[in-house]
């Protein structure tokens, strides 16, 4: 396969890219932080991303979905990252729907026609600490009767607030930094015994903690196997790493955009400010780093698609190098626009919030350049 | 239907090459090259280092294989795209060396192809495929280097002849080589418009080389000087006045080998050899944290970029490219490549600074980390490929 999208993937960006530009701009993601929105997103446009095919687009076409891959859900991640839409499609579309996949078909049925439909809102609940350390596992899931009981607290929930559906990881035997000993359940968040308190970001998006106490699951909850929810986790990060790298080409896009008009515009001392090598080169540099980052981006998702045993890899290659690529994009963005990158009327600071959320977002560059050494033995 | 066909098709030619490459490359060329001295350049003048290097370039070339994406009447492998890359996997799979490497095939044979009129391609192609004829390239000049068009070695109508006169520098194994293709001055007018490209051989009376010694000691450069050196006119490649065109597209192929350099696959990889002068520690990781630390920022870096040049090859090959992207290729990988042996010093520590012991090589990691400072210099300087990329790609304005 080719490292560049076929006509059928150019077709679909051709129809994404308008659809998004028009629905949610910048300006979409402003009205909502003024307003102080409780949802800090839109469940109409949530419906349309329904009605377009986007939310279904990992879902298999028996179940209802588009039956595509990686490759066409990151085509929608970039422009969500281009136009900083807030939507919880990485959470639900991606990394709910990739865990659903490897559940057993009553759950599918449960909850993957709500997710087609652009009705149901998922969320992972994966972190437990202020840095991303997904295998370290504390929230309890002790055996009861023919389930479970939970107990623990999770933090860094992306729209787990609004959510009608939660991933979540708990420990089912061993300790808290054991790889194995770990299960996924698929819990109504509406479920007796939860909380969840929305905290809003730097980027005016809305992140929740949430505290289950005591929370009784049965077993058909469980998405697959149960002290081996490592391998469904592995998978399902693997996913939204690929896709937050594919937001986060979206975003250095969108403001990279905006910087080149700006500094083809700008006057200082007579001259175009863009004709002065200083920054030529800087933008220029901006320019490799990102076209590297989109390479890495496509090769991941292509690995996700074909089952590639590089795929883990792969994620954690394009998660650190989308994240480098993209915030040295935004830090260029806002000096290159000199004080009225600083304002907030101006919407490039914007740009710079939501790619400081989605570095964070399933560990930053340094955590998966460490995973990378792990994995290759360093 | 036409596709799978065509994936038929080429499943079939990967079984056939994969059994030709078992039954015709020697086992000796199937191990990794130990040093510069295993390279095949091929020329009247080449010293092979084994009996089996010359018999793999041999069969090779038989099939025109040596370049096998070049047409099949010009002595190439007439390969489509698809077969090019199988070759190349199957190659890689076997750990086959590259039977034959050149500039003849790199940079001039390209621009043959585009602009070489009928008989040129005969007479020239055919003995790059073979590895017969090596080529140089005249292009720098002592005050001709970033600033390239400003080239001063004259090129004087003689009626059925030029008269070439000047001097080249950092002509890459001029002294080895047994032809140049050359930029030389014809109108003094016009700077772009005044240059013209020629081929000659330098054996014609007049030329001489005197190698450069660099900073590692080698010399892989000459400096090149030309007295009264007779050209027939019908080594001109192009048109008179119009070999800044041919250059421009020349440079562009030079780029993609120099950013190749880049790449994965050459030399040892940085965290083997990290681990074997350092070790681990309890837990099983590189045994300095901080260099660890930044050994994984590069990998990381290495892998994206391994994944940009499949990129930039597969859009290559289906003619998707940018016409400056190569700039981008070619900074990013030579920068990259100039990080790592940085690194691999830092990981080689005092072991790695020996410039002769037996231990270290003949100074092999310092001799090869101070030859990557060229890599950034040599094919236009990584500011040159800059400016290219903030003027052509992102189109800002000139200053």
């Amino acid at each position: 396969m080719p490292l560049f999208h076929d006509e059928d993937q150019e077709t679909l960006a051709d129809t994404v890219a308008p659809f998004m530009a028009d629905r949610a701009p910048v300006s979409h993601l402003r009205q909502l932080r003024d307003a102080d929105d409780p949802a800090g997103f839109s469940r109409d446009l949530w419906r349309e991303f329904g009605e377009m095919g986007f939310t279904g687009v990992l879902v298999d076409e028996a179940d209802g979905g588009l039956g595509m891959g990686h490759v066409e859900a990151g085509i929608v991640l970039e422009e969500i990252g281009r136009n900083l839409t807030p939507s919880p499609f990485i959470g639900t579309a991606v990394g709910a729907v990739e865990a659903l996949r490897l559940a057993d078909p009553t759950l599918k049925e449960a909850w993957l026609p709500g997710i087609v439909a652009g009705e149901t809102v998922a969320a992972l609940a994966l972190d437990e600490a202020a840095r991303h350390r997904p295998q370290r596992v504390a929230l309890k899931a002790e055996r009861q009767g023919n389930g479970f009981r939970l107990t623990g607290a999770k933090q860094f929930v992306p729209f787990g607030h609004e959510a009608d559906l939660l991933i979540v990881s708990a420990r089912t035997s061993g300790a808290t930094a054991d790889e194995d000993g770990v299960t996924l359940f698929a819990i109504p968040r509406s479920h007796p015994g939860i909380t969840a308190r929305a905290e809003r970001l730097a980027d005016s998006s809305l992140a929740t903690r949430i505290d289950l106490d005591g929370v009784d699951v049965d077993g058909s909850m469980v998405i697959g196997d149960i002290d081996d929810g490592r391998r469904v986790l592995d998978r399902v990060l693997s996913a939204v790493r690929t896709g937050a790298s594919a937001e986060m080409v979206g975003v250095a896009g969108g403001a990279s955009a905006m910087t080149l008009d700006y500094i083809k515009q700008r006057k200082q001392f007579g001259r175009i400010i863009g004709s002065y090598q200083a920054l030529q080169h800087r933008a220029a540099h901006l320019y490799a780093e990102m076209e590297v980052a989109r390479a890495a981006t496509l090769k991941a998702q292509q690995s996700l698609d074909t089952g590639s045993d590089t795929a883990t890899r792969d994620a954690s290659v394009a998660k650190a190098m989308a994240g480098m690529a993209s915030s040295l994009a935004v830090r260029e963005a806002v000096q290159m626009h000199g004080g009225i990158g600083m304002t907030d009327e101006y919407d490039v600071g914007f740009f710079m919030k939501r790619q400081r959320v989605l570095a964070e977002l399933y560990g930053d560059a340094d955590f998966h350049a460490d995973r990378l050494a792990r994995m290759e033995g360093y | 239907m036409a596709d799978s066909a065509r994936a038929d098709d080429l499943e079939s030619f990967r079984q056939e090459t994969r059994a030709w490459l078992e039954a015709n490359c020697p086992p000796e060329m199937r191990t990794p090259m130990r040093s510069e001295k295993d390279v095949c350049w091929g020329g009247r003048n080449f010293v092979f280092s084994s009996d089996a290097q010359k018999q793999w370039l041999e069969v090779m070339a038989e099939r025109g294989w040596t370049v096998p994406d070049w047409p099949a009447e010009y002595g190439g492998g007439g390969l489509s795209p698809a077969e090019t890359k199988v070759l190349k996997q199957e190659m890689a799979a076997l750990g086959c060396r590259v039977p034959l490497q050149s500039f003849g095939i790199s940079m001039l044979g390209p621009a043959l192809l585009k602009y070489g009129t009928e008989e040129q391609k005969q007479d020239h192609l055919p003995k790059i495929v073979r590895g017969e004829i090596r080529w140089c390239q005249g292009y720098s000049e002592p005050n001709a280097g970033s600033d390239l068009a400003s080239l001063a070695t004259s090129a004087q109508d003689k009626g059925d002849h030029y008269l070439v006169n000047g001097q080249k520098v950092w002509t890459s194994y001029a002294d080895e080589a047994d032809w140049i293709f050359c930029l030389t001055r014809t109108d003094t007018s016009q700077k772009q418009g005044g240059i013209t490209f020629l081929l000659f051989d330098m054996e014609s009376e007049g030329v001489s080389t005197r190698p450069i010694r660099l900073i590692s000691g080698a010399s892989p450069f000459c400096e090149t000087f030309f007295d009264d050196v007779k050209v027939p006119k019908d080594q001109v490649l192009g048109e008179v006045n119009d070999g800044w065109s041919v250059a421009k597209y020349l440079l562009g192929h030079e780029r993609e080998m120099i950013s190749g350099m880049g790449g994965r696959s050459q030399g040892p990889s940085l965290p083997d050899y990290a681990l074997g002068k350092l070790g681990v520690d309890e837990q099983g990781r590189l045994d300095d944290p901080v260099l660890r630390a930044r050994i994984a920022m590069h990998e990381v870096r290495s892998h994206a970029f391994a994944a940009m040049s499949e990129r930039f090859m597969d859009q290559l090959k289906a003619g998707k490219i940018h016409p400056a992207q190569p700039s981008m290729m070619k900074y990013y990988g030579t920068e990259l490549n100039k990080d790592r042996h940085e690194l691999l010093m830092a990981a080689g520590g005092s072991d790695a600074l020996e410039w002769e012991s037996e231990g270290s090589g003949e100074g092999k990691a310092a001799r090869a980390w101070l030859r990557t400072k060229a890599n950034s210099i040599e094919g236009g300087t990584s500011e040159i490929q800059l400016n290219i990329i903030a003027k052509r790609i992102l189109e800002l304005p000139e200053g």
